[in-house]
């Protein structure tokens, strides 16, 4: 189906019910109850979930491919994120005209920055395309306060030009939308305890998502994909054979580069705020985390990483010592202490230190990724099945 | 996963049954459909939620204000001594809560990003029903929170913020600030710097690069020049440095006599102990002795640069050493649930929770646009500061400033600074109109 195998078909459709049905998946826990903290189902964490997708699904497709390591992702995203600010202050409070812009500006960003720093590779390739993350976000920050409001960043403000759009009506704020549907609204469905959010933003990032996710798949699989692979592999065999890599991977550059600025014009659309911080160091270093959080070079990994990292970000990071102290105040009271003592270090702003051991195990135990914890599962129950059939005689000589 | 079985039967009998029963209302921001405004407390309790960053290089800060804010949330509910409840001109707290609805309050961490501080601050909204957001620690943040919170209906009352935009080019009409700013600095420090320096002094700044440097620059310098100062040079410095060495070397050849150091947190205890191993103190330029002035002063910076502070004047909204009844109440039973004085921050967060739950119950609701009519042009007195106004027209607070000084002879670590005069809030007031922008009109949500 779409031109695409059986396996990878599946993978897609797993994917799209996924982010379909996300609003129900995410809210497992009835309102009001104990675990209700761990609820994700409310629409800005659901659209953060699917837009950092499309940052790591981006950002797959050079590091997974290429195995070129960028630092400087951010610096897209951000570019992006300006990019589609100043075409909802300009232009018009529709979002499509601002994800183009952005997809286009930050293209072109990265294919300044990839040609430049694509003239080295490994280690080198990585400081200066980290150099160019930093200098961008110093020039954001303070040098071009003028364009990118320095440190206070930039909204819609009433008195913005949008000469597309009409007057606001006097009290009313200007609100991203689509042909009049507003990014923010939502739609609720009360069932017993439990409380689904529909939110209209969300929908729109997520079918963006599962395009960039299927253009991901196609890039994947088509002989361009195959090209990058023979870079990651080899790249001195690539060139001793006579073909130039440069030109393949400047294009994958630029491809993770649009998706990064599509990531960042879908944030602003999503909540109207650029800040500079956007393009710190530490925000490219976040992806490269989600990618190999998630596992390099495999489809799904990149997203289930995002995934992981946000929903560790906005729910783990909430979790304060009133709340523990509600969870274990059917235990005695030295016995409470003692494991809030414990626990407490591990969430709130501890959050950090969570991500980090997770991170380090996954690294440690599975090199593949989270992906690679999945199939290991799965291998577990095949394995099963063949143990099985042993009993029934069927016995392979061991060597 | 309790409801895993999602078979299309069970998703057509959920929506139809939703349906039927007229439950799924189409919401913004989860609003409460029958009563008119975003996050409308159903239940017998009511959530506040508490944005302060607790990483990042502001945590100590964030750390002191949540302390404030859990103590203000006691005192609300009526634990503890209630504090500044007493001293406060207005009597209509009860200490039962929010209009009898128990406070609840999740908090988050803003990690002083402007992005994270508004995912938080959804998260809050959306998810756990926060009918009011406060804290932050810097302006960039308090701004960005604050449009967010006049998106989706709700108040937010800014923590500790300091540049003119919060309230100026960049207010809302659910924005709220209790703090000072940097005009209020720059004309509260002039006069003392004028009367104390002389008024034929040659200044030099030393900014940092982003924008609430700049308005402390802007505010200093045209105070300070209305005196008859005359300024030599600015110079911006980036916010992530850390050694000010080649910056304070041009100080000396340049002739100025007078150093303003417009730095905040960590950039201000570096750069002034830069300055004082130079020896700039002990200079004489142009026959008078060589000074350095530090417009924002907080105890925590006081506390990094040590004995560098000595003799240093500058600004600040609070200090706990104030002997007016309503400081004494606050130091009395931070002290006592903590054991050491609190910072102004924690000051200020703390007053911001009171004034709104003091709103609320004035205004007899929730609905923001009530509370937003009960705090404009609202006069008290008794939370530390003097008698206060909290102007209309741009959602700022007026009252004293205080100039103080770094203390010659410390008695404790607390003890780091002293008060040289209380500026009057009639020397720091200024027209509403000058920084520009627009207050807009209250947004309930739904």
């Amino acid at each position: 189906m779409f031109g695409l195998n059986s396996k990878d078909t599946k993978l897609l459709l797993v994917v799209i019910a996924l982010t379909m049905l996300a609003p129900f998946i995410l809210n497992p826990f009835p309102e009001g109850s104990a675990m209700a903290q761990f609820n994700g189902g409310y629409p800005d964490l659901m659209q953060r979930l699917v837009i950092f997708g499309i940052f790591a699904i981006g950002f797959n497709i050079l590091f997974g491919l290429t195995g070129y390591l960028s630092f400087g992702h951010a610096a897209f995203l951000g570019v992006g994120s300006y990019a589609a600010i100043w075409m909802m202050k300009l232009l018009t409070m529709n979002v499509i005209p601002a994800i183009m812009i952005s997809v286009l500006v930050a293209g072109l960003f990265s294919l300044l920055v990839g040609w430049i720093s694509l003239r080295r590779s490994g280690i080198y390739f990585s400081i200066l395309t980290l150099a160019f993350a930093q200098m961008s976000y110093s020039l954001a920050y303070s040098v071009l306060t003028p364009i990118t409001g320095g440190e206070t960043g930039l909204q819609p403000k009433i008195n913005d030009p949008r000469i597309l759009d009409g007057a606001l009506a006097a009290g009313e704020t200007p609100r991203a939308n689509l042909f009049g549907l507003e990014m923010g609204s939502s739609y609720e469905m009360t069932f017993g305890n439990w409380v689904f959010t529909f939110n209209a933003g969300y929908y729109i990032a997520a079918v963006v998502m599962i395009l960039a996710f299927y253009l991901s798949i196609r890039i994947f699989r088509s002989p361009f994909g195959m090209m990058l692979r023979a870079v990651k592999s080899n790249q001195q065999r690539l060139n001793y054979t006579g073909l130039n890599a440069k030109p393949y991977t400047l294009a994958a550059f630029v491809i993770s580069g649009m998706y990064a600025g599509l990531a960042g014009g879908l944030l602003v659309a999503m909540d109207t705020q650029v800040g500079a911080e956007r393009m710190f160091w530490t925000a490219s270093g976040e992806v490269v985390l989600m990618t190999i959080l998630g596992g390099a070079g495999t489809l799904i990994g990149p997203v289930l990483g995002a995934g992981f990292i946000k929903y560790m970000e906005n729910i783990v990071s909430k979790i304060n010592k009133t709340v523990l102290e509600q969870w274990f105040a059917f235990m005695p009271d030295g016995i409470e202490d003692f494991i809030i003592t414990i626990v407490y270090p591990f969430v709130g702003k501890g959050w950090h230190l969570t991500l980090g051991l997770l991170f380090m195990l996954v690294v440690i135990f599975l090199p593949g990724g989270l992906v690679q914890g999945g199939q290991k599962v799965f291998g577990l129950f095949r394995r099963k099945k063949a143990s099985d059939e042993k009993t029934d005689g069927k016995t392979t000589p061991a060597e | 996963m309790s409801n895993s079985n999602f078979t299309r039967r069970g998703l057509i009998k959920t929506g139809a049954v939703a349906g039927a029963a007229g439950l799924s209302l189409p919401t913004y921001l989860r609003a409460d459909g029958h009563s008119g405004f975003t996050n409308a407390p159903t239940g017998d309790t009511v959530t506040l939620g508490f944005n302060v960053p607790q990483s990042g290089p502001y945590a100590d800060e964030g750390a002191d204000e949540l302390r404030a804010y859990e103590l203000a949330v006691e005192h609300l509910n009526g634990g503890g001594d209630g504090g500044l409840m007493n001293t406060f001109s207005s009597k209509a707290l009860q200490g039962n809560g929010i209009l009898g609805k128990k406070v609840e309050y999740v908090t988050g961490d803003t990690q002083t990003k402007s992005d994270a501080a508004r995912a938080s601050a959804r998260s809050m909204i959306e998810k756990d029903g926060a009918i009011m957001i406060t804290g932050g620690s810097s302006s960039g943040v308090a701004v960005a929170v604050q449009a967010l919170c006049q998106e989706a209906g709700v108040i937010f009352m800014a923590g500790l913020t300091h540049s003119n935009d919060t309230t100026g080019k960049d207010k809302k009409a659910n924005g709220f600030r209790h703090f000072f700013n940097s005009y209020m600095s720059g004309a509260a420090l002039a006069p003392i710097l004028a009367s104390n320096y002389g008024k034929d002094r040659k200044a030099y700044h030393l900014t940092a690069d982003y924008n609430w440097g700049y308005t402390t620059e802007e505010a200093v310098r045209t105070s300070t020049e209305a005196m008859g100062w005359e300024t030599v040079a600015a110079v911006k410095t980036p916010l992530t440095q850390t050694d000010f060495s080649s910056y304070i070397a041009p100080v000396l050849q340049s002739g100025a006599d007078v150093l303003v150091l417009n730095h905040y947190g960590g950039n201000m205890v570096n750069s002034l102990t830069n300055a004082v191993q130079f020896g700039l103190r002990d200079k004489q330029v142009n026959g008078k002795n060589f000074e350095i002035v530090v417009p924002l002063y907080s105890r925590l910076m006081a506390k990094g640069a040590g004995a560098n502070v000595k003799g240093i004047f500058g600004s600040t909204n609070w200090h706990w050493s104030l002997q007016d009844d309503g400081s004494k109440a606050f130091v009395k039973s931070f002290g006592t649930k903590y054991g050491f004085p609190p910072s102004q921050a924690a000051h200020t967060c703390y007053v911001q929770a009171l004034l709104y739950a003091d709103a609320v119950e004035r205004a007899g609701s929730f609905n923001p646009c009530a509370v937003g009519e009960a705090l404009k042009d609202f006069e008290f007195d008794g939370m530390g500061n003097g008698p206060t106004l909290y102007r209309g027209e741009d959602h700022q607070c007026f009252k004293d400033v205080l100039v103080v000084k770094g203390k010659e002879n410390p008695t404790s670590e607390f003890d780091l600074l002293e008060i040289v005069e209380i500026t009057p809030v009639s020397q720091v007031t200024y027209d509403a109109g000058i920084f520009g922008g627009e207050l807009g009109v209250c947004n309930p949500g739904a």
